[in-house]
């Protein structure tokens, strides 16, 4: 690893952990001699996910153990230990030594990696399409980031089961976080607006920003049979006002 | 000036990564934010037909000049069935997919000079191009 000092990696860290490090690896290779293979591989395990923990990049660490293999080849020539007859058995030796070594590594970033995504993907989907109960009869589904086909059919689970479990009568899907409206994304909205109204309910569009106006207009799609509003405030007003209902200063 | 960048279009995800290279590209070369939403939905819209119809391909982004006007050419080519009837997909209403059929003759609103090159069986290139005035 010593070999590699010029890295940018060896740059932000300190000296104490590479020279940690080190010795960790070092040690890690006597075990590997002289502990049993059980207790070696529960060991190198552990080596890896520190690895991983560090956040060194994988090609950085995969190259430090090439450059390992190869600084012992060049030891082992220079004591002239290597000859013609030896060497393809040590070879060997040397080869089901790195390998597992090797697959360690690549396995503890793998996981991690697989670990993250899903935990993202699980958090993308709680942030997806909640319906919220504002007031009586009335809900909210604020809509935030893209929505792809599997969001969209997401939203429209949500927004049909919301509906019927809090007994809305108006929905507002406020696409102020909706960075593109395009035909895919109205299109979804106006599948799910009929299916809110097929469940007897109202569904009004709210949050639209002058961008996206101006680009639905320019796309020709047609919004003729929604409500639509520029502000989720403007939205909320009008459906108190669609069940009769307002709300009025008092002077007490 | 010639600078270029592109996406491969090979999942739905990378339909978010077209379009935000195109906002950044649009934002880069000076355009309000009326003019990059309506080059990012074109560029949406393109992507997303690669992604239904001919499953990959490639998003191309160039900014340009032309005379002392700066602007933006989005090159969508893919290596798909092609289109059958070129009149037909730039009717607005008209889809195979059960879509809003407004894509196509959307972009071509949405953007200035707007090119069909397709080849039914070997595929489709789409140039669309539009200028900061």
């Amino acid at each position: 690893m010593e070999e590699e000092k010029d890295d940018r990696f060896f740059q932000i860290m300190s000296d104490k952990i590479v020279e940690s490090i080190v010795r960790e690896f070092g040690e890690l290779m006597i075990s590997s001699l002289t502990e049993e293979q059980a207790t070696y591989t529960a060991k190198l395990d552990d080596f890896s996910v520190q690895i991983v923990r560090y956040g060194w990049s994988i090609s950085f660490v995969l190259k430090a153990l090439t450059n390992f293999t190869e600084i012992i080849y060049e030891k082992m020539d220079e004591a002239e230990y290597l000859n013609e007859g030896n060497f393809q058995s040590h070879r060997d030796i040397l080869t089901n030594w790195i390998t597992p070594l090797n697959h360690s590594i690549v396995d503890a970033y793998s996981v991690v990696w697989e670990k993250t995504v899903s935990l993202q993907k699980i958090a993308l989907q709680e942030l997806s399409a909640s319906l919220i109960p504002v007031f009586e009869k009335i809900s909210v589904m604020p809509l935030v980031g893209t929505i792809d086909t599997e969001r969209a059919k997401l939203i429209m689970e949500n927004l049909l089961h919301g509906v019927v479990k809090h007994r809305a009568e108006v929905v507002l899907l406020d696409i102020t976080g909706v960075p593109v409206v395009d035909t895919m994304v109205a299109h979804h909205i106006i599948q799910a607006a009929d299916a809110v109204r097929l469940v007897g309910a109202k569904c009004m569009l709210v949050g639209i920003r002058p961008e996206i106006a101006q680009t639905i207009v320019t796309l020709g799609i047609n919004l003729n049979d929604f409500t639509t509003t520029s502000t989720l405030q403007k939205g909320v007003e009008q459906a108190l006002a669609m069940t009769n209902r307002a709300i009025v200063e008092v002077n007490i | 000036m010639n600078l270029r960048s592109s996406v491969d279009i090979i999942t739905e995800w990378d339909i978010v990564a077209a379009r935000q290279l195109g906002r950044n590209e649009a934002k880069e070369v000076g355009f309000g934010t009326v003019d990059q939403a309506r080059i990012t939905t074109a560029i949406s819209e393109l992507a997303r037909n690669i992604y239904l119809y001919a499953g990959k391909g490639k998003i191309e982004i160039r900014q340009i000049t032309d005379g002392n006007l700066r602007g933006l050419l989005v090159i969508a080519s893919d290596k798909g069935p092609g289109i059958v009837d070129v009149r037909k997909v730039m009717e607005d209403g008209y889809t195979t997919s059960g879509g809003l059929g407004a894509g196509l003759p959307g972009v071509r609103r949405l953007m200035d000079d707007f090119k069909i090159e397709t080849v039914l069986g070997e595929g489709t290139t789409i140039s669309a191009s539009k200028l900061l005035r």
